[in-house]
């Protein structure tokens, strides 16, 4: 039975709360403000755990009531069409939404993890300036998101794509008055324009090759033909591909999301860790049907997130400030997703992302409220010892360490322990990708123990150090995300791939064995402790060890510390060149020269011809008589005058002069 | 034989008749510099107008060239009220009426 479960409610519970506080938010009082902005979030994940609710009741409960057996309470996957879109000749387009296991798990994730960070931001932004503002754009990204990830279509699913750059783009430069914060927003913004062209060129070729846009439908004509590979479809893999590192900020676009962290922190959480940036994973889970049909496009999947995963976490290795360590260790955890995806273990790379939303969100709010206590001041070299002022922070932040760092039985051990071992039973080139991946925990747990040594742990470095009570608002959030990260992976990876497996497939590729799986964890935790062990050699005691370091590689230092000069080598080829067409060919010659030199021919010609004719223009009333009258002479003779006759005369005297 | 009498003038006469008066009507207007004569000269185009239209409307026996003509006639009438007025009140402001010397609205 698939009654009516007004999917539409989800995403425009959110959009209400958008235009209420967005249109009326400085007129109303405070309080009602951050009712409205919790209301939103709260009831659209409300409605989700409705949802789930019925999707989970078993049909022996509800068959005991005397009805018989009823087949499904909710039947996967359920499809709620609200009308057309486009209706162009054979090309259409509606608004549908499909809850599958795939969207639901995303969007308890979204709503979840959305309304936590909601309450949290009502401490967090209690004193700024633009309170109302902030939670409009809060509750505009939930909307967002949501559309993108109930959509039932590529359009559609771009609607939301485009939708939550746009609130990404607001919330990074929510400090627009800071100079920095409005380019971090424009950077932000670009980047992600320049993977959605990508996007857009996939959409634009599955439409000419299939006709259609549902992604159902897609799978339904590439199931009908499974001898269809590579060709076209690798290159609309590629594509969407593209598409997806620029949203998840993956090579060569990941440019955007250190510089994201000009906004405020629980922005870096929600939308900057947890769930935005993971919309280029869910497209390409979503899609998969089309990497599966193109092997070369799927193991380019694996290549860039396993190099993004390895150069961004060498990147956070010597970051100073807290919120872009924390920034290139998602992008590396991103990698991971992609790594997921590229072995086609989709349901390991979407369990990864859950529970990195979980720890990562976790993280972030944590380290929010670090910066809340030194006083806004974000390098790390500047705090230490803040586990004797912030004891509950400390323990989340241990939990969220633990957590990313893969240590058993924190939940980032389960997802990143089935990444790995998909990638070491992937073919040939599986163990150089897992190879990888291991070494990516290791520096992983490296610089998150860094992170947690010289925040918490050692003297304080801090001169600012006024602490006010933290508001529970802010640590009931921290708390829940904790006991999260704790238990949100003991699912186990089985189980979570037996729940995706209508929307992503069953991993096929489960050739291993127990005892594999169990010397792969081993080798993962024993990474992830040895990396604890470096970070507590080089930073539990001042030893100076990592000054040493430093300068016994002064170039290498300086090569991580400058994030290998990717931004000023983007600066060099792209920007600058852009900078030069832009001032000297647009601006001067079709500018100034085309354009000017136009509208200045145009207008000369009216003032020379204005010059002339205003002779006519005398003054005097006869003059103007006499023209009347000549006109009136001139209408008539045309009138009169048989000018067919006329001109036939003519003609008919040319040409007998010319047959002389 | 025919006298001038019992036979019809030829429409022509009364046509070129008329072109003859709308002409001497227009170079009045243009040449003449009093404003009284330049209101007389409008008053003879007009005329000649009516001239073609009676003519027209006796050649076709069609009565609304004639009815066209009465129209005309009252405009022309009223036409000359206001504009005696106007001439007038110019007079009395401007001691003159030369249209050459009344090229301005603002007194």
């Amino acid at each position: 039975m698939n009654g009516p479960l007004h999917l539409w409610l989800i995403p425009l519970l959110p959009f209400a709360g958008f235009l209420l506080n967005g249109l009326l938010g400085r007129r109303l009082p405070k309080w009602l403000v951050t009712t409205v902005a919790l209301l939103a979030p709260l009831a659209a994940f409300g409605a989700v755990l409705g949802d789930a609710f019925l999707a989970a009741t078993p049909m022996e409960l509800r068959s005991w009531n005397g009805l018989g057996p009823v087949p499904h309470l909710l039947s996967f996957p359920y499809i709620e069409t609200f009308g057309q879109w486009i209706n162009v000749g054979t090309f259409h387009i509606d608004f549908t939404f499909v809850l599958d296991p795939l969207s639901l798990l995303m969007l308890l994730v979204v709503t979840g993890l959305g309304f936590l960070i909601h309450i949290y931001s009502v401490g967090y932004m209690h004193d700024e300036e633009g309170y109302a503002r902030y939670f409009s754009y809060l509750n505009l990204f939930l909307f967002f998101m949501i559309v993108l990830v109930l959509a039932g279509n590529a359009l559609l699913m771009f609607v939301g794509w485009e939708g939550v750059g746009l609130a990404s783009y607001l919330l990074i430069g929510f400090y627009f008055k800071k100079t920095s914060a409005a380019d971090a927003g424009k950077k932000a913004f670009i980047v992600n324009r320049i993977g959605d062209f990508g996007f857009l060129i996939g959409m634009f070729l599955l439409l000419a090759n299939f006709g259609t846009l549902t992604f159902s439908e897609i799978a339904a004509k590439l199931a009908s033909n499974p001898a269809w590979q590579g060709g076209i479809l690798t290159t609309i893999a590629l594509c969407l591909l593209f598409g997806a590192t620029g949203k998840s900020a993956q090579l060569p676009l990941y440019i955007w999301l250190p510089d994201a962290m000009e906004g405020p922190t629980p922005v870096s959480a929600l939308i900057h860790a947890a769930t935005m940036v993971t919309a280029g994973v869910y497209m390409i889970a979503r899609t998969h049907v089309l990497f599966d049909h193109s092997p070369f496009a799927l193991s380019l999947v694996a290549i860039v997130g396993a190099a993004t995963a390895l150069f961004a976490a060498t990147i956070a290795l010597v970051q100073n400030d807290i919120k872009r360590v924390l920034a290139y260790s998602t992008i590396s955890q991103l990698g991971y997703m992609f790594l997921g995806c590229g072995v086609a273990a989709y349901s390991a790379s979407i369990f990864h992302l859950m529970t990195h939303a979980f720890f990562k969100a976790l993280l972030f709010l944590s380290a929010g409220l670090v910066i809340h206590a030194v006083g806004g001041e974000q390098d790390l070299r500047n705090m230490g010892g803040l586990w004797k002022k912030l004891p509950v922070t400390f323990a989340v932040t241990t939990i969220g360490v633990l957590a990313i760092a893969g240590i058993f039985p924190f939940a980032g051990f389960f997802s990143k322990d089935a990444i790995l071992y998909a990638a070491y039973l992937h073919g040939t080139d599986g163990k150089i990708l897992w190879s990888v991946g291991l070494v990516t925990a290791l520096l992983t747990s490296f610089y998150m123990f860094r992170l947690w040594y010289l925040a918490f742990l050692g003297e304080s470095r801090s001169e600012r150090g006024h602490h006010h009570a933290t508001p529970f608002s802010m640590l009931g959030p921290l708390v829940i995300l904790a006991l999260l990260s704790i238990c949100g992976g003991w699912i186990g990876i089985k189980r979570f791939a037996t729940f995706l497996a209508p929307s992503v497939g069953a991993n096929t590729s489960d050739t291993g064995s127990a005892h594999l799986e169990f010397m792969l964890s081993i080798a993962a935790v024993g990474v992830a402790l040895l990396g604890w062990l470096v970070a507590h050699q080089f930073y539990g005691q001042k030893t100076g060890r990592p000054a040493k370091l430093a300068a016994a590689l002064p170039g290498g230092y300086k090569l991580l510390a400058n994030k290998y000069y990717v931004d000023e080598f983007y600066a060099a080829i792209v920007v600058k060149p852009l900078m030069v067409i832009s001032k000297f060919l647009l601006g001067w010659v079709v500018d100034t020269a085309l354009l000017g030199g136009t509208a200045w021919l145009i207008g000369g010609i009216a003032t020379f011809s204005g010059a002339l004719l205003q002779r006519w223009q005398s003054g005097n009333i006869r003059s103007y008589a006499a023209w009347l009258a000549a006109g009136a002479a001139a209408v008539i003779l045309f009138v009169l005058v048989p000018w067919a006759t006329v001109l036939g005369s003519l003609s008919a005297i040319h040409l007998g002069v010319a047959g002389q | 034989m025919n006298s001038l009498f019992t036979q019809d003038v030829p429409l022509s006469w009364y046509l070129v008749l008329s072109a003859a008066l709308f002409s001497l009507g227009i170079i009045g207007f243009l040449i003449k510099r009093n404003l009284i004569t330049v209101f007389m000269s409008i008053e003879l185009m007009l005329n000649a107008v009516n001239l073609s239209f009676v003519t027209f409307a006796h050649q076709w026996h069609a009565v609304k060239g004639q009815i066209f003509v009465f129209f005309v006639m009252m405009v022309a009438a009223a036409e000359a009220a206001v504009g005696l007025a106007i001439i007038i009140a110019v007079f009395r402001a401007r001691a003159t009426l030369a249209v050459d010397r009344i090229d301005l609205m603002k007194l």
